[in-house]
């Protein structure tokens, strides 16, 4: 056991806040719509942005008149961002930036300017290797053997399944669509407001592109509408409007996509396909893995997907082929590569399961074996929590064997990881001779609660309650703390906070101790107060001792990463789904979706479960539901809508049961973040109750109605 | 190669109609209100019921909000929402799809829950506009938003204040709620970070509360 170290977690006994069910900080903000996010910031004489975005898929910009746009009345400035000559590689892509007195106007003026384009041959069909190849869009990236797979797969005790399967392109849908206000103040001060998971990260942006001194950027987001890894960065249409501003005589120019653009071009979840060979022993134990995997981000391809997912089945042979398409470029998505990658992977497994007439929940417990070596004890820990919650035995029934009516009920599972180790953080504390206590961090609150587990953490080891706390985030004024992706926010802030806490908590010790006749490291911060642990009848009330700092504050940095180990990575996770199928219509709907996770140390019992909770419930989305259209014809989206690009609404959600592994096992291993591991799952998990419901394998996700009664038709001729 | 030339001055559709396009050109009378939530909006009666054209230059009335009167000069195809957040810095309703599918810019006209994107502002003058600031004007959460709060049936809450104002509108008329009635009362609504599992506790709580509060 290692020694103990001054910043540590306090033990259970000694924690009143971490750990409990405490309510998000700015919940009353955002419920009685008080919030300001970027969308509603509205300052004096704000004028409002536009971008002309190529209809186009593949063209080349011919030629382009902005005389009409701006001589309309209203408009302020108009900017040519690509010029005639430059290549447009995805339809929405932006050619033109106005500036305007009113957001009408400023539509106005986008009608009136004239683009003439050169339109290419565009490719759009990410699905179709053979058709990706014949229009030279394919980029082979990896080809990689391990062990002997032929020999494994030749063996005459192995039992083999081979398939295709697939997860199609997804975009974000931010309900906040992206966008920013900016004001060149004067020409060399740049004020901005953005909806950005990069707080601090941002401000050099801007001034590297413009030319400023970073110091001269300063940037503001409160509050977010949604981010999911599409919003890191400036992107284009922020440079633009910061020039808008400046064009327009430093006018502030709020420029906010619209629903349409934020669809085509502000981020997208690369797609994977792979016809998937697998091979176990009798006994189940799996012995081989053969992949030939594709998928497209965009024009650049997409990045490599981690085959196969989980389990490191020891002969291998891998391909992946990167598909070039014109579509907007890919931006990570909640847990990059991993819900595509279970897709094929864990979907692939459970029909060699199936083939091998086993239980999948003894299939994977006996696989978990090839897990990495600290995450095998809590996978098996893990589904049989989750096979207990999903009622598994009473309701799972070999595949296909179900009801005999036309609507077919079927269990299925799924296993995942992610690393989520705390990200680079600075907070700055400060305790006042008034009492009160701040937090100041460069850091975002995403939805996920991060302003909460600062107080908490802060509160926790102060002996204070949660509203005690200040917590300043969302400027880029405030140390710099990292951009909020890859669940590394909460590990960061919560130790970059806890070694603040504890070192401010220590000076006001030291400075209250010879008045209270005990010595320093004899006290205690409890309930509001601080006294001598061995003689509770020395004590000060919070105040009475923050009146002892003699009007001087004390101002500490807490660092992360630092002294003391107080946070890990690498966590586990199971989901189970339940579903019904009607093979009449092809509809799926989830009965119960169940998800067992672990995260070590849990800060904020009741945000994290509502990560959890968001976590299924987007599971069940895309699963289902969500697909970036596109027209083969044209390159074009077909559904860059709210009606079309469809979200799980409130009646599609079905029993959701969360299980957070905490306690002795768990809590060891300090904070490890949570918001990508459990929407991995659901995707495959649903994927798996439907081929368990139907006794067929619909091949890729989402699992639309005509992709379901395809998959039964197909059956029904090899029958 | 196979290469085309085309012209075009906009992005999509080339030669479609804009929303915008479209409820001017069909005239303030004749265009109704999309269906949202709980609130069944009839057709707008005529907002000028002698026939008489506006626009399309800004013209000049009055918005009741929240209980206090708005003079303001619109051009008639500015949406109620627009006309909020963007002239009387009314943010709590949001623009999310802007086309009556999401829920998130739900006001109540009259007590009825509508989309303000899909309502002109011009079309909304005589009648009682509501937004979530109008709920709690003294700052003090109503029970609907407090339950909001408990339950954690929010995340990065864009989504949010329509919700509020779509369980409001269903505790009025329903203090009693079924599951089924739930579904319904929130079926106009979109939430991306998936907080619907925390709103099923939010309005059982702001019924029970609400009930409690009316004895009280």
């Amino acid at each position: 056991m290692a020694a103990p170290c001054k910043y540590d977690w306090p033990e259970a006994s000694d924690r009143h806040l971490i750990g409990t069910r405490v309510s998000r900080l700015d919940g009353p903000a955002k419920a009685s719509g008080r919030a300001k996010y970027t969308y509603d910031v509205n300052p004096p004489e704000l004028l409002f942005g536009k971008v002309v975005r190529s209809p186009h898929a593949h063209a080349r910009v011919s030629s382009i008149n902005i005389d009409e746009a701006k001589s309309l009345p209203g408009v302020k400035a108009v900017r040519i961002i690509q010029e005639p000559g430059k290549e447009i590689q995805w339809e929405g892509d932006e050619v033109v930036a106005i500036a305007a007195v009113s957001e009408e106007i400023a539509e106005d003026a986008a009608r009136k300017v004239k683009i003439e384009y050169e339109i290419l041959p565009q490719f759009v069909m990410d699905e179709d290797l053979d058709a990706a190849k014949q229009a030279a869009r394919t980029k082979p990236t990896v080809d990689e053997t391990k062990g002997e797979p032929d020999k494994a797969f030749q063996d005459p005790n192995a039992v083999v399944s081979e398939g295709t399967y697939g997860a199609a392109v997804i975009t974000h849908c931010c309900l906040e669509t992206h966008g920013q206000v900016t004001h060149f103040t004067d020409d060399q001060h740049l004020r901005v407001w953005q909806s950005t998971q990069g707080v601090s990260a941002n401000p050099g942006e801007y001034a590297q592109v413009l030319g400023l001194d970073a110091p001269n950027v300063e940037l503001t987001c409160d509050y977010m509408g949604g981010g999911f890894g599409s919003k890191f960065q400036v992107d284009r249409w922020g440079i633009e409007c910061a020039r808008l501003s400046k064009d327009s005589g430093h006018k502030p120019v709020k420029i906010m996509l619209e629903r349409s653009s934020e669809l085509l071009v502000a981020g997208a979840r690369p797609s994977l396909y792979g016809k998937i060979r697998v091979a176990a022993n009798k006994d189940g134990t799996l012995t081989a893995w053969e992949s030939d995997a594709w998928g497209t981000g965009g024009p650049s391809g997409a990045g490599v997907p981690p085959l196969p997912y989980v389990l490191s089945i020891p002969n291998q042979r891998k391909h992946y082929t990167a598909v070039s398409t014109n579509i907007g470029p890919s931006r990570a998505w909640r847990a990059p590569n991993h819900p595509q990658a279970a897709a094929v992977t864990i979907c692939a497994l459970d029909d060699l399961a199936a083939k091998l007439n086993m239980d999948p929940i003894e299939f994977f417990s006996k696989n978990a074996e090839l897990a990495p070596e600290g995450l095998v004890k809590t996978y098996r820990e893990e589904l049989a929590k989750a096979a207990e919650l999903a009622e598994w035995k009473k309701y799972w029934h070999p595949r296909g064997q179900g009801d005999s009516g036309p609507v077919k009920r079927g269990l299925g599972v799924s296993m995942h990881t992610w690393g989520g180790r705390g990200h680079a953080s600075n907070c700055q504390f400060t305790i006042h001779p008034d009492g009160s206590v701040e937090a100041a961090l460069g850091s975002q609150d995403l939805g996920t609660g991060t302003r909460t587990v600062i107080a908490v953490v802060a509160a926790d080891t102060l002996g204070l309650r949660v509203e005690d706390v200040q917590v300043k985030i969302g400027s880029s004024r405030y140390p710099m703390s990292g951009p909020s992706g890859g669940s590394t926010t909460v590990g960061g802030v919560s130790a970059s906070t806890r070694r603040a806490a504890v070192d401010a908590r220590d000076a006001l010790f030291a400075a209250v101790a010879p008045g209270l006749g005990a010595g320093a490291d004899q006290l205690e911060a409890v309930n509001g107060q601080i006294r001598a642990r061995s003689d509770p009848s020395k004590s000060l009330s919070w105040k009475q001792a923050c009146a002892r700092l003699r009007g001087k504050p004390i101002q500490v940095l807490g660092k992360n990463p630092g002294e003391c180990t107080l946070g890990s990575s690498g966590v586990g996770g199971v989901g189970i789904a339940d579903v019904s199928v009607d093979t009449e219509t092809g509809i799926v709907r989830v009965n119960r979706m169940v998800a067992v996770q672990d995260c070590g140390l849990i800060i904020d019992m009741k945000t994290a479960e509502s990560q959890v909770y968001g976590a299924l419930i987007m599971g069940i989305t895309y699963a289902l539901f969500e697909e970036k259209v596109l027209d083969p014809q044209t390159g074009r989206m077909l559904n860059p809508n709210m009606e079309f690009y469809k979200l799980a609404t409130y009646g599609d959600i079905p029993e959701l049961i969360v299980h957070m592994m905490t306690g002795p096992g768990y809590d060891e291993r300090g904070v490890i973040g949570l918001g990508e591991p459990p929407v991995i799952s659901p995707g495959a998990a649903i994927s798996n109750a439907v081929a368990n419901a139907i006794g067929v394998r619909v091949p890729s996700i989402p699992l639309t109605p005509d992709k379901v009664l395809t998959a039964l038709n197909g059956k029904g001729e090899t029958a | 190669m196979k290469r085309k030339k085309s012209k075009s001055n906009q992005p999509v559709p080339e030669q479609g109609v804009s929303r915008r396009d479209f409820l001017r050109g069909a005239g303030v009378a004749v265009s109704g209100s999309l269906l949202a939530g709980e609130g069944l909006l009839k057709v707008a009666p005529a907002a000028e019921s002698t026939g008489k054209v506006v626009g399309p230059g800004a013209v000049p009335f009055t918005l009741r909000v929240n209980g206090k009167p708005h003079a303001v000069t619109l051009e008639p195809r500015v949406t109620l929402l627009d006309a909020l957040r963007n002239h009387l810095d009314l943010t709590g309703a949001k623009r999310v799809c802007d086309r009556g599918t999401c829920g998130a810019c739900t006001v109540m006209l009259d007590g009825k829950t509508i989309y303000s994107c899909s309502t002109l502002a011009i079309e909304a003058q005589g009648r009682e506009i509501t937004t979530i600031e109008g709920l709690a004007p003294e700052g003090k959460l109503t029970p609907v938003m407090q339950a909001f709060v408990d339950n954690d049936a929010q995340q990065c809450g864009f989504c949010t204040p329509g919700f509020v104002m779509a369980a409001t509108a269903l505790l009025k008329h329903n203090g009693s709620p079924s599951a089924k009635d739930i579904q319904r009362g929130l079926g106009g609504n979109l939430c991306r970070c998936g907080t619907y599992h925390g709103q099923t506790g939010a309005v059982l709580q702001a019924a029970k509360a609400m009930k409690t509060g009316v004895r009280g």
